[in-house]
């Protein structure tokens, strides 16, 4: 975690993954959110996560919009291009970039105000257009930076810091994920570290848009009575359908938490991913399910996380387009430019 | 009312077609004006259409031009009357002398028709009905049955137009019989019951050339495919559109590896401008050539991310279609409108760079050339298009392309330069240009990473408040946007016969029509300096252009004399000496009106005494 400034050596001892970085090589700058606050420890899940799957940091794209969350791209990754963009515009930003290159490793990082409330839009056709992202909502219903207004994911009846009621219905950004085809799904909490990082990991390596929304608490303006995304709260109403482990050909990061069944799901790229099954009826392939599922624990005030659903055979924007392999930005004028002979000949049929 | 002797001329007139919106006139119409090129004789068309798919009407205006007068003339010398809509003012609108051509088969009232024109009727929906049984087939021939009675009437080469007809329907032999015997049937019937051919013909020269016949919009498509654009994000709006659809048409041919047929460049229909030009922005941040294209309403919506990339310095390629504003103003009409919405477009202190093309051929070039100015400056390059160049087909110089051309991807520091222990400061003036180095995302693994955002950082990219800092990075984006006036395209000056005291500024689609109207304006009596601009920031001749003459029309297509504004905001111009001749009603501007403007204000200054100062 970065949120505490530390020296630049390293003991010689530090574990090292297989490409031989240690954890220090994916940490970035110091954060400047409040101590404590839930994105922070989701920024260390993100190092945890690129770390276990030995993952070149300077071959991932970091990009956010605007907002507590959108700052935290800068405290991960130090070695990576970041891009904090525009208020609710990472999707589009995130979806060019990644046009230009598919090589990079884009992760999108926002919040429920950059996702449900001025970016819906952009969010909602990222996922229908299926961009290869994980695309990261750090949600804790509340606009921190502007100092505790609701946001779009607060739930009716919630209170804020101040005892306002909040009257308008909650957008569910996981229900709205599903609905719009997004190949993974998840769910997750900031202050659960061991259900986070293997699904933060799962959905890297996830080929199209994986979608995870992590309840994390805002120490400031949302972690009070009356909130429903404070860190109590969240705790006491967890309904955890699954528990992860993504094997890749490594030693797999073993969690172990609950016992039960396991089912392992091969993805796009050859990884595994070792569902513990909590919850004996749940299926992650069966998206009307999942739906079913989330609709009837929300009913009976329960947060439902773990991977809700996944797609294994899913494809991305650039197989629907058909585009090369070699990353568009890479062509040059002998691969794009068609010539003046070619040039010629569209000249005499316009004639 | 005195008699009106009929228009006498040859390859030197105007026909308009009045149809309706919907009913497959557009092609036979299109046909018409390619027919009489193939006579060697010049022809620039006009589609006047309403924001409508079927049933309004609709015009198609075609002047035929020996001199090869592109702009619009104003006025209709053969009205080709299909639409009952608008009979009144189409019947209103022709000159004295001219000619209409209608559909006889109901007769019309005298009071119908004017004494002074020559009327034509041809029984149009007899003829089509006794000789075809299905409604579609009657309204498409009825379109190629009065195609082929004109041809008899302006004494057209028939093979010429069968010819045309054999090229489009090549492959399809039934189509290709069935409209040569409707053009076929109109002819005959002209030939046999009217007076062939009238005043207005069409006789074979040879003033055509090697000119091309095309849109703007495809044009500027062509130019983008040759300047290495990959990425397209677009939201329709007319009438940029076709623009975005001529590129994904231009791509299908010209673009995909022969050997596996995948796609070497992406297109993606955005959910809306905000989204069309993030994507642009995102794909250009990583390195590949991107643009978008879109009109006035669509500029007002990218307000945000223009701005982020004037300030974070990330290139983009905006084609702006321009139309009638404000609001949703006149979607189909055209005007030069949006002038200084792009020039200082965003919040806070901006400036952009503006290419003005004047017609397909320099739309192509500058199409092209705007990659090469967006990578090299790192910033937004808007390409100012308008509905009359980029939606009607305009004849035009070839498109050239030197094989020898090399893009140009400005200033991008390497793995290797990284390596070499080159300093990297992403908004680090190392040059004096203004111009930094930049990296693309993935490049080094320890070193040239930086943190883009739109808000202030320092040299080195690092996040600050200071406003010394603040201060240094906006100075430097003016020495930059100094350096941008040398790099775009200059100003064109082509002088008066004879020394004069007065110029004329003018750019984009009203070249063909002051080109023109210089001439009209020379019978008068009236010399002019000419200075055709197509770029902002304005070139230093512009300035002295000014200083060396007394007035200076600014020629313009808005309201507001937005170009004129532009000069003397950054120029320092005393407003008095540049002169607006401005034209806004979504027509395109006229040799006519321009020299009547220009001419009326210049017989005032002859005329005008001094005026005596009493004490």
């Amino acid at each position: 975690m970065t949120y505490i400034a530390k020296p630049k050596f390293q003991h010689p001892g530090l574990p090292k993954n297989d490409l031989g970085f240690t954890h220090r090589d994916y940490e970035g700058k110091v954060s400047t959110l409040c101590a404590g606050c839930g994105h922070d420890s989701i920024t260390a899940s993100i190092i945890e996560a690129c770390y276990e799957l030995s993952i070149e940091p300077h071959r991932v794209a970091k990009i956010s919009g605007i907002g507590c969350s959108s700052k935290t791209p800068d405290y991960f990754l130090g070695n990576s291009h970041g891009f904090n963009s525009v208020h609710g515009r990472m999707p589009s930003v995130l979806t060019g970039a990644n046009l230009a290159n598919r090589d990079l490793i884009y992760l999108g990082v926002s919040g429920d105000g950059d996702s449900a409330s001025i970016g819906f839009g952009q969010f909602a056709h990222s996922i229908r257009r299926g961009v290869n992202m994980t695309y990261i909502v750090e949600n804790n219903g509340v606009y921190g930076l502007t100092k505790g207004q609701f946001s779009a994911t607060a739930d009716r009846g919630s209170k804020n810091k101040r005892g306002l009621m909040n009257t308008d219905n909650a957008i569910d950004l996981v229900a709205i994920a599903l609905q719009l085809g997004a190949s993974f799904v998840a769910r997750s909490f900031s202050g659960d570290k061991t259900q986070l990082v293997p699904l933060i990991a799962a959905a890297i390596q996830h080929k199209g848009a994986a979608f995870i929304d992590v309840i994390s608490p805002c120490v400031a303006f949302n972690n009070h009575a009356g909130s429903t995304k404070s860190f109590d709260y969240v705790r006491e109403h967890n309904d955890a359908v699954n528990r992860l482990d993504v094997i890749t050909g490594r030693d797999p990061i073993t969690v172990d938490y609950a016992p039960g069944t396991v089912q392992v799901v091969e993805q796009h790229d050859g990884s595994k991913i070792a569902l513990r099954k909590i919850d004996a009826d749940y299926d992650p392939h069966d998206r009307v399910g999942a739906m079913t599922f989330l609709q009837k624990h929300a009913a009976k005030g329960q947060i439902v996380t773990g991977l809700l659903y996944v797609d294994p055979d899913s494809d991305d924007l650039h197989a629907h387009l058909n585009t090369v392999e070699t990353p568009l930005n890479q062509l040059g004028e002998k691969a794009l430019c068609p010539g003046s002979a070619a040039l010629d000949k569209i000249n005499a049929s316009l004639r | 009312m005195p008699v009106q002797s009929p228009i006498s001329s040859v390859n030197d007139f105007v026909v308009r077609f009045a149809n309706v919106n919907g009913s497959g006139s557009a092609s036979a119409n299109e046909l018409f004006a390619r027919s009489i090129l193939r006579h060697g004789v010049p022809v620039s068309p006009r589609n006047v259409f309403p924001s409508n798919i079927q049933g309004l009407p609709t015009w198609y205006e075609v002047r035929v031009t020996e001199d090869s007068h592109l702009g619009a003339r104003g006025g209709v010398d053969m009205m080709v009357a299909m639409n009952p809509q608008t009979w009144d003012k189409d019947l209103a609108s022709i000159e004295p002398g001219g000619y209409l051509f209608y559909d006889s088969t109901k007769p019309m009232p005298a009071s119908k028709f004017r004494a002074d024109i020559t009327v034509i009727g041809v029984p149009l929906t007899a003829i089509t009905n006794s000789t075809y049984t299905d409604p579609r087939q009657r309204q498409l021939f009825k379109n190629i049955i009065y195609l082929g009675s004109l041809c008899a009437l302006l004494d057209m080469d028939p093979k010429l137009v069968e010819q045309l007809i054999g090229e489009q329907y090549k492959g399809k032999e039934k189509l290709l019989s069935s409209n040569v015997h409707a053009l076929h049937l109109g002819r005959d019937w002209a030939l046999q019951n009217l007076k062939c051919p009238i005043g207005l013909r069409v006789r074979k020269a040879d003033k055509v050339g090697d000119r091309i016949f095309i849109e703007g919009n495809s044009a500027a498509a062509l130019g983008a495919v040759y300047g290495g654009a990959t990425v397209c994000a677009w939201y329709p709006i007319t009438p940029s559109s076709s623009l975005a659809d001529a590129f994904t048409s231009h791509c299908k041919r010209l673009r995909h590896d022969p050997e596996t047929g995948k796609a070497k460049y992406a297109i993606v229909q955005g959910e809306d401008e905000l989204a069309s030009i993030g994507i642009v922005i995102g794909a250009s941040w990583n390195g590949a050539r991107a643009f978008t294209a879109t009109s006035g309403p669509g500029i007002s919506l990218m307000q945000e991310f223009i701005g982020l990339s004037y300030f974070a310095e990330i290139p983009a390629v905006i084609m702006n279609v321009q139309r009638a504003g404000p609001s949703t103003g006149m979607p189909t009409r055209t005007q030069q409108c949006d002038i200084i919405a792009c020039a200082y477009a965003s919040h806070g202190d901006t400036k952009h760079v503006l290419l003005f093309p004047e017609d397909p051929a320099e739309a192509f070039e500058f199409a092209a050339q705007a990659f090469d100015l967006a990578e090299r400056l790192q910033t937004t390059i808007f390409v100012m298009l308008d509905l009359d160049i980029g939606m009607n087909h305009r004849l035009s110089r070839p498109l050239k392309w030197d094989d020898a051309r090399q893009y140009d991807r400005g200033k991008v520091m390497t793995a290797e330069m990284l390596s070499d222990g080159r300093d990297f400061g992403r908004y680090l003036d190392v040059d004096g240009d203004g111009i930094p180095f930049r990296t693309y995302p993935g490049t080094h693994p320890t070193k040239g990473s930086f943190f883009t955002r739109g808000t202030s950082r320092d040299r080195y990219a690092r996040y600050s408040e200071e406003g010394s800092v603040y201060a240094d990075n906006m100075q430097r984006l003016v020495r930059k946007f100094e350096s941008a006036q040398d790099m775009v395209p200059r100003p064109l000056q082509a002088n008066a016969a004879k020394p004069t005291k007065y110029g004329v500024i003018y750019f984009g689609s009203t070249a063909p029509a002051m080109d023109e109207a210089i001439g009209l304006l020379e019978a008068r009596g009236h010399q002019l300096d000419r200075l055709r601009i197509r770029a902002f920031p304005f070139h230093s001749s512009v300035a002295s252009f000014i200083a060396d003459h007394d007035f200076v029309y600014v020629v313009e297509q808005n309201r507001d004399a937005q170009l004129r504004s532009l000069i003397v905001n950054e120029n320092g111009i005393d407003p008095v000496r540049l002169v607006p001749i401005l034209h806004y009603d979504g027509t395109p501007i006229t040799a006519r009106f321009i020299a009547d403007a220009i001419g009326d204000h210049q017989d005032q200054l002859k005329v005008t005494p001094l005026r005596k100062v009493k004490s």
